[in-house]
């Protein structure tokens, strides 16, 4: 498919995916209803939905915004997987192997053991803790590396660092396993937090997220062009006028700013960064300036659906969406481990 | 009129000296081919020319001293094939050879219509404009190196480095390849600094020869200079016969030796 067609393509899945989530539920919403009421808030159109202001206050206090954070928080798990991949020039990294994850579950852990877990002191310390995850993995590669660093950078870089983000990760997951040894009545509030959620939404989430999704969006897709020079090595990238190191570092610090403001506020929720930009290379090759806005569009429809689903299911009960995804992702990450061998990478 | 001016190059690679004090020069539009054991340096003097390693002493092209050049100017200035180029497998032709357009690319800009026109300039060029959609993957030995090359051609450098261009092909592979390049630079004004491992090759398309040994100059100069069974037994301990072959060129022939 060629890009713009794609690009369409996944738009419109975006928002057919957002009306699945909107209309499906516990409340039952009449389907054409929702839509007059969705259209009405349209400017300049106005329609009478016939909606009970019970239903209107399900539609838009509850429903919207979670579609709305669902479609955030995809977008931006999908967008980093996909920015990791390219600056790693491995398809199979994903923000999880450099620290992020295991510095967000360190502290949301802290938050609920010794800040009582507050509704706000929760993402706030999940966004602290995904960055310093990051950051904490970016230092120890840099320790490692400032020995010879010129060579160093050029030869085993992206693997050293990956190393480092594991290392880093399973530091950090062994605090914050010490921290829960020693308080276990919060093990319960700590494991439905790690296994993410999008239960709690609200409006004021959203707009807490709009921000850094923003300004990492757009840092991200101005660097698809260079991730793809990326791709020739660092040394040929050189050759070719560019600075891998700066790039590695501004397109890192971006996706790090992305996951973290997702798994802020929805937990730890894997495989979408790995399954998603793998669909977009699929739908429209390997360019990564096709491949990050393709994965930020089917990233949000994907997560949308995984939500209506997790939602759905054993209604009343929910799952944690972090079990949808990592049902669905799990296979599918199979399916690309074989795909990307056939390739011959 | 010389292009490249190297003087006393000195490059050392995690504390251990490589290059000691190497003074070489190119003519514009002439063909500078580096050759030497393996070890000799060959490879280090292509990198720091491309500007990938530190080195002290100067290198300049047409009179600018490369360092002090910006990153992105040098690039367009230079262009650089190394002897194993990454080939991003799922990536087209047409995608890769476009990359080679990124030195006369602003930080934000994408390619635009003058960009996509040169990079199917060098498509057309080197006879590859019908594997543009053709996946890297699929490409045979002889192919992947034309596509390559067609990168560097895009950038419409001034100074081509080679790092064994031929290394990894067939003998009628390897004559198509230099003779391409030989055409290059003819058209193009193009500069050309290559290490050929092949004495005999070396001798058939490059103007000047530069023997290296352990890192320093052990001699330079047109092909019969250079290429002498003294010489070539002192360097690499290998006993060969130099003749002139029918077109007057030395060939340069392996002798088993005498035990």
């Amino acid at each position: 498919m060629r890009p713009a067609g794609a690009l369409a393509a996944a738009a419109i899945f975006l928002v057919a995916a957002a009306l699945v989530g909107v209309m499906v539920g516990a409340a039952d919403l009449n389907p054409l209803a929702t839509a007059a009421a969705l259209a009405d808030k349209i400017p300049f159109v106005h329609l009478h939905s016939g909606l009970s202001s019970l239903d209107k206050a399900v539609l838009f206090q509850i429903r919207l915004p979670r579609v709305v954070l669902g479609v955030l928080v995809g977008g931006l798990l999908a967008m980093a997987g996909g920015g990791y991949q390219g600056v790693f020039r491995n398809p199979l990294v994903d923000s999880g192997l450099l620290g992020a994850s295991a510095g967000a579950g360190l502290g949301a852990t802290l938050a609920i053991v010794y800040l009582g877990g507050t509704p706000n002191a929760i993402p706030a310390a999940a966004f602290i803790g995904s960055l310093a995850g990051v950051a904490a993995a970016y230092l120890a590669f840099a320790a490692t590396t400032a020995r010879g660093a010129m060579s160093g950078m050029a030869s085993g870089g992206t693997a050293t660092l990956l190393l480092a983000g594991i290392a880093v990760g399973s530091f950090l997951t062994a605090v914050q396993t010490f921290v829960l040894q020693r308080s276990t009545q919060d093990a319960q509030a700590v494991y439905s937090w790690l296994l993410g959620s999008l239960s709690a939404a609200t409006w004021q989430q959203v707009t807490s997220v709009l921000p850094y999704a923003a300004i990492s969006t757009l840092v991200v897709l101005l660097h698809g062009r260079h991730l793809d020079v990326l791709a020739v090595g660092d040394e040929e990238a050189r050759a070719l006028g560019l600075r891998p190191a700066m790039i590695r570092g501004i397109v890192v610090a971006s996706c790090a700013l992305a996951a973290a403001s997702a798994v802020a506020v929805s937990g730890l929720i894997g495989f979408v960064g790995i399954v998603v930009p793998h669909v977009a290379r699929r739908l429209a090759g390997p360019s990564y300036r096709s491949v990050l806005p393709l994965s930020l569009l089917i990233g949000g429809g994907f997560l949308v659906l995984a939500d209506t689903l997790a939602r759905t299911v054993l209604s009343p009960a929910e799952l944690p969406i972090g079990v949808v995804t990592a049902l669905v992702g799990a296979p599918a990450f199979v399916w690309i481990l074989r795909s990307t061998k056939a390739a011959g990478t | 009129m010389t292009a490249l001016a190297v003087q006393e190059l000195t490059v050392s690679l995690d504390h251990s000296p490589v290059l000691h004090g190497v003074t070489c020069a190119a003519a514009a539009g002439g063909w500078l081919a580096l050759i030497g054991p393996n070890g000799a340096g060959k490879s280090t003097l292509i990198r720091a020319a491309a500007g990938l390693v530190p080195y002290r002493g100067t290198i300049r092209l047409h009179g600018a001293d490369i360092r002090s050049l910006r990153v992105r100017d040098r690039a367009r200035l230079i262009a650089y094939v190394p002897q194993e180029p990454v080939l991003p497998p799922d990536m087209t032709v047409g995608q890769y050879v476009l990359l080679g357009r990124t030195p006369h690319l602003g930080y934000l800009g994408g390619p635009g219509r003058h960009d996509r026109e040169r990079a199917a300039a060098a498509l057309e060029r080197l006879d590859i404009a019908r594997f543009e959609a053709r996946r890297l993957a699929r490409l045979s030995g002889g192919e992947r190196q034309r596509v390559v090359l067609a990168r560097a051609l895009a950038s419409e450098p001034r100074l081509l480095l080679l790092d064994e261009p031929t290394s990894m092909l067939d003998v009628g592979h390897q004559q198509q390849v230099l003779e391409l390049v030989d055409g290059l630079r003819k058209e193009a004004a193009l500069t050309v600094l290559s290490t050929l491992h092949d004495l005999t090759v070396a001798g058939q398309y490059a103007d000047e020869l530069v023997l290296l040994h352990e890192g320093r100059v052990a001699a330079s100069g047109p092909a019969a200079a250079v290429l002498t069974t003294e010489l070539i037994q002192l360097v690499y301990a290998a006993s060969v016969t130099v003749t002139a072959g029918p077109d007057g060129r030395l060939v340069v022939a392996p002798l088993r030796p005498r035990s």
